[in-house]
């Protein structure tokens, strides 16, 4: 890739609903296309059941910080609604909010869903997509991470291939039944 | 070579590997976890035969390391910030002794206490110890600099510190490799008493180390990581530590900063250098990640020459990490208008996973304590401190590894009763094994709770070296074979464990409870790796 790209991109969600695999692919994608990379991650105590994030940074040209200033990031995915806020202060006022709609319910404050997809609405470049019923239709209920990741794949400056082929590489282990319902939830995810 | 994607842990871990490390030891904890962990599944190392297995703390961990830069091979120990402390007597006695082969420590800080309860500086034991630090601000200066490291341990004979934090230990980049070096051979210490630190030999030593750390500052393995670059700005000059340089470079995107800026990423500090940027700038902004260290350092206890700005005049926060948006505010970036966040959104701290034994633990010790009108029992650090939380609200202290069975000692000696410690299995092993011999040689009127789920759960389930122990290690330290109970903590059995703990907290003595269930997180880990084992066979 010869021209100048730069997404900084945060992922957003719970604990254990696979925000680091999709920041392991876009990584794999963006490594194949010669790109530097920075990608910071939550370990440890805040995992369990807690708000995880990840800053992902891809570039033509080499980053220096591993984490995204506030109002620069392009793009926030999010597994889970109510998570697609709590990093609003990073996106940029030109950046895109791609969220699943199914909220992730383990608080017992947890606000009605209407309020926060109003809240999210009012993002002047957002998406807001079903990927656990998307996942289901496209076999894996487990798969709604791959779903987002279709759906927020518009916005990311790598070939949509590149992003297959770093699907394929990542769940290579599990086997291709497992491989090929988390492509096919890629690719309905990119045509929700 | 071919470029890696590394996380800073991993890539400290790499260089070990390929600067001929023969032995690895290290204590779980967040955020430097991964560079054992690394290490243990790394199939170079395999080949190499480096040890790599986890050690009981962060001091038997360093005292292991040391033992085998006696030999006269390369060894590293690693631990969380305050793991050094609790290895901070090997760690300060080795600078003296001195090493053999090339020893480094490294601590994983964590300011902002992502997952600690301090936030304390490791670059102050460099200073403590008289030993060279190395504050790498990128994954390719981590994995270079372990070269550097060991080859300057070796030419001084002393340990060396490597001081990270959280975010560049867990954030990813490329980083290449060199040529893997040769492991050092067998070659035992010319002098038999170098490590022998009798008050006429360690006085010696001593004004060694001394002249020692004078000198180092000049050895190219450090000076070439302090880069001085100037600029036409000269107004303020900057310095920055470790990661904050990143954060700096980030705010100038197109060509970097006009001003003089001081990359320091090697201790001790050059005074020269610090000279060069001082003498021609009004005023010198200061960025570290963590304490102060050295904006106190050019103030000195007047504070009455240069004007200096950082931590300590309120230009930038005194707590908390740095970021690039912290970073840019400090060089007067302005910054424009942000979404906010809504209100709508709640906290969601991290909580017991569905169906976790510690969970199950908690709700008997709840219900047993309610006769005893008791305000709670003292805890420790593990996933069982969630019980901070609501709805369990139940334990009242959480300060260092094993301090609930002391605490609960000394409580039960100032008129507290129940005096109940709940401890979990990694944790007791860590440094509560000790405390409950005091409780046992004083017979204190204490119950330790050990909830047992087998593994070292909070940084990810790493072996517990006290699975299948422990029974045995608490009657071989003297506790009553009728007072240590074993309990499992399932919904089921919740009657008889709360009335099995209602006799202990009645025993006037010491007594144990084991509540043992594997962490559901590792079985569900293990099934997984069994069936996929069967269905290979």
């Amino acid at each position: 890739m010869n021209r100048s790209m730069r997404n900084d991109i945060i992922l957003s969600g719970v604990g254990g609903q696979g925000i680091l695999s999709i920041a392991t692919i876009i990584s794999l994608a963006a490594v194949e296309n010669n790109l530097y990379l920075k990608q910071s991650e939550v370990h440890g105590m805040s995992q369990r059941g807690g708000d995880v994030q990840s800053h992902l940074r891809l570039s033509s040209k080499p980053v220096s910080s591993d984490l995204i200033p506030y109002g620069k990031a392009d793009l926030i995915i999010s597994v889970e609604p109510m998570e697609s806020l709590r990093y609003l202060p990073w996106l940029s006022k030109a950046g895109w909010l791609v969220t699943n709609s199914t909220p992730f319910i383990n608080i017992n404050d947890y606000p009605p869903v209407e309020e926060i997809l109003k809240e999210i609405r009012k993002i002047r470049n957002h998406k807001i997509i079903d990927a656990d019923e998307i996942a289901k239709t496209a076999g894996s209920s487990r798969s709604g991470n791959m779903v987002i990741l279709g759906a927020a794949s518009h916005h990311i400056d790598i070939p949509f291939k590149s992003l297959e082929t770093a699907v394929e590489k990542f769940f290579a282990k599990k086997g291709t039944d497992i491989t090929d319902v988390n492509i096919k939830a890629l690719r309905a995810g990119r045509e929700a | 070579m071919q470029k890696q994607l590394l996380l800073g842990d991993e890539a400290i871990a790499q260089g070990a590997i390929d600067a001929g490390l023969s032995g690895m030891y290290a204590y779980p904890g967040t955020p430097s976890t991964e560079i054992m962990e690394y290490i243990q599944s790394s199939g170079e190392a395999k080949e190499r035969s480096i040890h790599r297995q986890w050690s009981a703390n962060e001091k038997t961990a360093l005292e292991a390391a040391l033992g085998m830069s006696y030999t006269g091979k390369r060894a590293m120990a690693a631990m969380k910030h305050v793991g050094l402390n609790v290895a901070a007597d090997p760690f300060i006695n080795s600078s003296v002794t001195g090493i053999n082969g090339g020893l480094i420590v490294v601590s994983a800080d964590d300011p902002s206490m992502h997952s600690s309860q301090n936030e304390q500086d490791s670059r102050f034991y460099g200073k403590f110890a008289l030993v060279p630090v190395y504050e790498p601000s990128s994954q390719q200066e981590a994995y270079d600099m372990v070269f550097d490291a060991f080859d300057l341990s070796e030419k001084y004979r002393i340990p060396v510190l490597f001081r990270i934090t959280t975010r560049l230990a867990h954030s990813r980049a490329a980083v290449r490799r060199r040529l893997p070096e040769p492991q050092k051979p067998f070659r035992l210490p010319s002098d038999p008493r170098q490590f022998v630190l009798l008050p006429a030999i360690a006085r010696k030593k001593y004004k060694a180390l001394l002249s020692v750390y004078e000198s180092l500052k000049y050895d190219h393995r450090l000076s070439k990581h302090n880069v001085f670059k100037d600029g036409k700005n000269r107004k303020t000059g900057v310095i920055t530590c470790g990661i904050a340089y990143n954060y700096l470079v980030e705010n100038f995107p197109e060509g970097g900063p006009d001003f003089p800026v001081l990359k320091l990423t090697a201790y001790p500090f050059p005074k020269d250098l610090i000279s060069d940027l001082t003498g021609r700038c009004e005023e010198v902004l200061v960025l570290e990640e963590g304490y102060p260290i050295i904006e106190e350092g050019l103030r000195g206890i007047l504070d009455n020459s240069l004007k200096i700005i950082g931590r300590l005049d309120g230009a930038l926060p005194r707590d908390g990490e740095l970021n690039p948006s912290i970073v840019g505010k400090a060089v007067g970036i302005r910054s424009e208008p942000l979404y906010k966040i809504p209100e709508v959104v709640r906290s969601r701290p991290p909580s017991f996973c569905n169906g976790c034994g510690h969970s199950d633990t908690f709700l008997a010790v709840m219900e047993a304590l309610k006769p005893y009108k008791s305000n709670g029992v003292f805890s420790d650090i593990g996933c069982y401190t969630l019980a901070a939380l609501p709805p369990y609200n139940i334990i009242n202290s959480c300060v260092d590894m094993g301090a609930s069975v002391t605490m609960a000692i000394g409580a039960a000696d100032g008129g507290l009763h129940p005096s109940v410690a709940v401890i979990g299995d990694s944790t007791f092993t860590h440094s509560g094994m000790t405390g409950l011999l005091d409780a046992v040689i004083k017979n204190s009127h204490v119950t330790i709770i050990i909830s047992d789920n087998s593994t070292t759960g909070m940084t990810g389930g790493q072996k517990s070296h006290a699975t299948g122990r422990l029974e045995k290690i608490c009657e071989g330290l003297g506790v009553e074979r009728e007072h240590i109970r074993t309990i499992i903590p399932l919904r089921k059995n919740h009657e008889e464990n709360v009335r099995i703990m209602k006799e202990e907290f009645d025993y006037r003595g010491v007594s144990v409870v084991i509540s043992s269930r594997e962490c559901i997180q590792t079985a569900s880990r293990r099934r997984k790796s069994e069936s996929s084992e069967r269905k290979i066979q």
